[in-house]
């Protein structure tokens, strides 16, 4: 048996050896946590439509929007949102907490490194990818746009 | 005369004995399943420090200065340390050999350091190079969370095949003397590496160098894994260990329920470390505390530590390289009549 097909050989027996997650536990977690935070989102958007008669519809998704980003980092600097995330996963990190969460979170474990290198830098050290994709994507559908 | 057998195995005919131990580990592990063997158990993993590169320092000098009080030896007379640690640049090693103020040696080892610094101070000890010789190591969750994977409090699921770096340290003091633990023989590993590239599957990638090095021992040496009463490895964690007991049986040989995993037992089931414990820290605490006292107490008589080491980097993983491993045994018993 020559290196290649011992290796091969090996990765197949690992990779039916090993344990995988359990797709419906996880798929139905997240889809109540994501649920809820949703709900948590629409409730905030009507408040703001109740006591304030003058706000636009789309003022109050702002908002909403914002009350989220913060709520969400208050929980990632006391400690609890990992461990609901690590709960949820895609039902905490779909919604716009799991990117407030992914820009708190590295602004908090490096600011031992100092304010400019360590916090400002790597602050987007998660999310920077993210909003990469989000800017280029923008940009070619702009670009279809335009011609059609 | 050389002082080996075999191709990977080394004979100590003057028997450095183990005059020494300690171990420190986190709040995590002392809740485990060897909380009551560990010399000191930390309230806070960040041990009065502003960070846990700092705090994963201290803790290391700890287990060092503890060691060399536990050996009731003068500092002085350490004259060899052989140190590693899972920090970038080894700092937390050096850092705690620049407050030691004895000659230093730095390891890297990945995980393996362990053996690999018993090893070396087993060799200078042996050969008259060293009165006492400290070999220390130990890893913290925080600080490799943290270089090797992501922010603490980002809220993502750990994959199922994912292990816990332990919080944890141990030195062990060697030395010339009349009875106690010894060190009889060490196999280097050679670096194996089977194409697994999955960086959250450490058991898997490091299992064929672990069975390499047990392999090159048992045919070294000529004993078979019976002949041992616990055999050892440093952090295969649940997964990795089932393939190790796999692929020795594919070679012929059969490891029996004398065969454990320092990173399986460190952890207890509820702990939700999913296949257990991993990083330097895991063997060494665990070898400088559970697995000396039992040898002491005589309950074990000889033990073959095996400690294995993953030898890639983030930016070896992010290149898309597979994961090189290596293992080293060290066989230590009490009494030690058959060399």
């Amino acid at each position: 048996m020559n290196i290649e097909e011992r290796n091969a050989k090996y990765n197949a027996y690992v990779e039916a050896k090993m344990p995988k997650t359990k797709p419906w536990p996880s798929l139905f977690r997240s889809f109540w946590v994501g649920g809820v935070i949703c709900c948590l989102g629409e409730l905030i958007k009507d408040l703001c439509l109740y006591f304030f008669p003058y706000m636009t519809t789309a003022d109050a998704y702002t908002w909403a929007l914002i009350s989220l980003i913060v709520l969400a980092s208050f929980f990632t600097g006391i400690g609890v949102f990992d461990k609901i995330g690590a709960y949820a996963g895609a039902g905490t990190i779909v919604p716009i907490t799991g990117f407030s969460n992914s820009i708190a979170s590295p602004a908090l474990e490096f600011k031992r490194e100092g304010l400019v290198f360590g916090l400002m830098s790597k602050m987007f050290v998660i999310a920077g990818p993210v909003i990469v994709t989000g800017v280029v994507a923008s940009i070619i559908v702009g670009i279809i746009y335009l011609f059609i | 005369m050389l002082n080996r057998i075999g191709n990977q195995t080394l004979v100590f005919k003057n028997k450095p004995r183990v005059i020494g131990s300690y171990s420190v580990v986190g709040p995590k592990e002392g809740q485990g399943n060897f909380g009551k063997f560990f010399h000191k158990v930390l309230k806070d993993d960040l041990f009065g420090e502003k960070s846990y590169e700092a705090a994963e320092s201290k803790m290391l000098l700890c287990a060092i200065n503890g060691a060399i009080e536990n050996a009731n030896i003068n500092k002085d007379n350490v004259d060899a340390l052989f140190a590693g640690d899972l920090m970038n640049q080894i700092i937390s090693s050096s850092f705690a050999a620049r407050t030691l103020e004895v000659p230093y040696f730095g390891l890297f080892g990945a995980c393996s350091t362990m053996a690999e610094s018993l090893i070396m101070g087993a060799c200078h000890v042996d050969g008259g190079f060293a009165r006492y010789a400290a070999c220390a190591t130990g890893s913290h969750f925080s600080s490799a969370e943290k270089q090797f994977r992501y922010p603490l409090e980002l809220g993502t699921q750990r994959p199922p095949t994912s292990q816990w770096t332990v919080t944890g340290m141990g030195c062990t003091i060697l030395g010339l003397a009349e009875k106690g633990i010894s060190i009889d023989y060490a196999t280097i590993g050679k670096v194996v590496d089977w194409d697994v590239t999955d960086a959250n599957n450490m058991g898997a990638a490091m299992a064929p160098a672990a069975m390499s090095t047990l392999k090159a021992h048992l045919e070294d040496t000529g004993k078979s894994p019976d002949d041992y009463d616990l055999i050892l490895t440093g952090d295969l964690g649940k997964l990795g260990s089932e393939i190790l007991i796999d692929l020795m049986e594919y070679h012929g040989y059969k490891l029996g329920t004398n065969y454990n995993d320092c990173g399986q037992m460190i952890y207890d089931n509820t702990q939700k470390t999913f296949m257990g414990g991993s990083g330097c820290g895991c063997g060494a605490s665990i070898l400088n505390s559970y697995v000396y006292t039992r040898l002491l107490k005589h309950e074990l008589k000889n033990v073959l530590f095996i400690a294995t080491g993953a030898l890639m980097s983030t930016v070896s993983s992010q290149q898309g390289n597979s994961i090189p491993s290596i293992a080293h045994a060290v066989s230590i018993s009490i009494g030690g009549k058959d060399v």
